[in-house]
């Protein structure tokens, strides 16, 4: 009995939990049109979240498009089809590893970072400063950063398909001797823009939605001691990473599935 | 002006959770452009009063009527609009680190006016001058001391002229002198504003020496007794006189409730 009960409090603790995530997720995009209305803040916030996270997102990219490179020549030469290169590279970067590496070193330096930051103002009682000025805090700190992490997420898997695809050019073809002319074209003619650029895009802007929603959360809703934000950040990355990696199923499941 | 109390408590019982009541049908009244002190050990429910009056938290049963309105804090635009009527000084300031100071004080005036720019700049220096501060207008919130802090959230918390004015321990960790301009001011603003100024500390010569009343408040949100500076420290009450006096023991203990010290130490002696 006492064990039945235990399960029953867990479950009811874990729906209570769902429950406040999706209310908290409500009141988000209902405070979105209030941050719209103040591009300011928006741009402030791609600037912190996006022009922040531009030098890890840019080393990754970099260093994933050299190991690619390598791995697949290996591959590829043993079925006669290095040639190819250039466009499972790019295919590789532009439709998963782009959107979703990304979203996850999104979720480890900005996510972390936002969580720890509307923690510690509500640890220093700006948020309830904020509530008794009459100011909503929701739509005057969450709402912008929502929207600067969702802008700055395509942006940045953009910048890292687009460093990996150079990365994998030099040791492609300044390294190992493949024909630049065909390292480019074979991208040219096999890449479709709005089938795998645009839904690279949409990806990563939907990776964008729960990583910003996940870190505002966790630390709106973190305890407000030292202990309280430090468990927040940790739920924010593996909260986050499982998320994008569930939703990256459905997505690919639903976006290329088809013949 | 109006002889009705600007705040009312009315029989308000609150806790944070069913097992602890940190109110317990508590009745009391706030005067209009009075200096109202709420003096009281920690604990006993002083903070929690001003987040009910404030409408961050809903009383489990009794109301709040704040100006004649009775505070529902699920009706979003009443609570703001009553909101914009007021003004807090919070125990450590609360003011947004990611501004100066010139900037926190004129965030109310930004985020709730349309006022130009060159008035909010006049208004804000005003203001920093009332609390002293007008030449760290630039300063950040981490160069500011712990005493400077406290002003600065004062300038903000009075930046759009608020009708009611609370200040959660604004004497906490100051120094004597600080302390003694934190207390000058208080009730030079609320001469200079006629706002009505509600006041929650537990230190008492201070208090005494701005107030015009002083509610003296016990656990549970009991109150033992309340009147004028004068009359509470002329009081013969052993509860009235060991808090005003500061007496260690009395009818409040010191002590939280515990075992004897003895058993506690293994000190018993064998049966």
């Amino acid at each position: 009995m006492n064990f039945l009960q235990m399960l029953g409090r867990r479950a009811l603790d874990v729906l209570a939990s769902w429950g406040r995530g999706a209310l908290f997720f409500i009141d988000l995009l209902r405070a979105v049109p209030a941050a719209l209305a103040r591009p300011g803040l928006v741009i402030a916030q791609v600037h912190a979240i996006g022009n922040r996270s531009l030098v890890i997102i840019l080393a990754s990219g970099m260093a994933v498009g050299f190991v690619l490179a390598l791995q697949l020549y290996n591959t590829l030469t043993t079925f006669g089809a290095a040639e190819s290169l250039g466009l499972v590279v790019n295919l590789s970067l532009v439709r998963e590893l782009g959107p979703v590496v990304t979203a996850l070193l999104f979720a480890g330096r900005a996510g972390t970072s936002l969580t720890a930051e509307i923690g510690l103002m509500k640890a220093g009682e700006q948020i309830s400063a904020m509530e008794l000025m009459a100011i909503d805090p929701k739509a005057r700190v969450l709402a912008p950063r929502f929207l600067g992490g969702i802008i700055s997420m395509p942006l940045l898997a953009a910048l890292f398909s687009a460093i990996g695809i150079l990365g994998a050019y030099v040791v492609a073809v300044l390294l190992i001797g493949i024909d630049a002319g065909n390292f480019w074209s074979i991208q040219q003619n096999g890449v479709d823009v709005w089938r795998d650029v645009g839904n690279g895009v949409v990806k990563s802007a939907v990776f964008g939605v729960i990583c910003t929603a996940v870190a505002l959360y966790q630390g709106y809703e973190t305890e407000a001691t030292p202990e309280g934000v430090a468990y927040a950040t940790t739920r924010t990355v593996v909260t986050a990473s499982l998320g994008v990696l569930a939703m990256d199923f459905i997505l690919t499941a639903l976006m290329f599935s088809t013949p | 002006m109006s002889d009705k109390p600007f705040i009312e408590i009315d029989h308000v019982t609150f806790g944070y959770d069913s097992r602890r009541t940190i109110l317990n049908d508590l009745s009391l009244t706030f005067a209009r452009g009075k200096v109202t002190a709420v003096l009281g050990g920690s604990g006993c429910g002083k903070t929690t009063l001003l987040r009910l009056i404030g409408g961050v938290h809903a009383a489990n049963s009794g109301r709040v009527v704040f100006d004649g309105e009775v505070v529902d804090v699920h009706d979003k635009s009443q609570l703001y609009r009553l909101r914009r009527r007021l003004g807090m000084l919070f125990q450590f300031g609360a003011l947004f680190t990611d501004l100066n100071v010139f900037d926190n004080v004129a965030f109310p005036l930004r985020e709730m006016t349309d006022l130009p720019e060159a008035l909010v700049r006049d208004i804000v220096l005003m203001k920093l001058n009332a609390v002293g501060l007008r030449g760290a207008a630039h300063l950040k919130i981490s160069e500011v001391s712990g005493g400077m802090a406290r002003r600065v959230a004062l300038a903000r918390a009075i930046a759009l002229d608020p009708e009611l004015i609370m200040y959660d321990e604004p004497f906490a960790g100051l120094d004597l002198v600080s302390m003694g301009v934190a207390a000058k001011l208080i009730r030079t603003l609320t001469d200079v504003t006629g706002a009505t100024t509600l006041l929650i500390s537990h230190d008492v010569p201070q208090c005494m020496a701005i107030s015009d009343w002083v509610v003296l408040m016990a656990t549970g949100g009991r109150v033992v007794a309340q009147g004028t500076p004068a009359e509470l420290m002329a009081s013969t009450e052993p509860e009235v006189r060991q808090f005003v006096r500061g007496e260690p023991d009395g009818p409040v203990k010191f002590h939280y409730p515990a075992r004897p010290v003895a058993q506690d130490f293994g000190l018993e002696a064998a049966p």
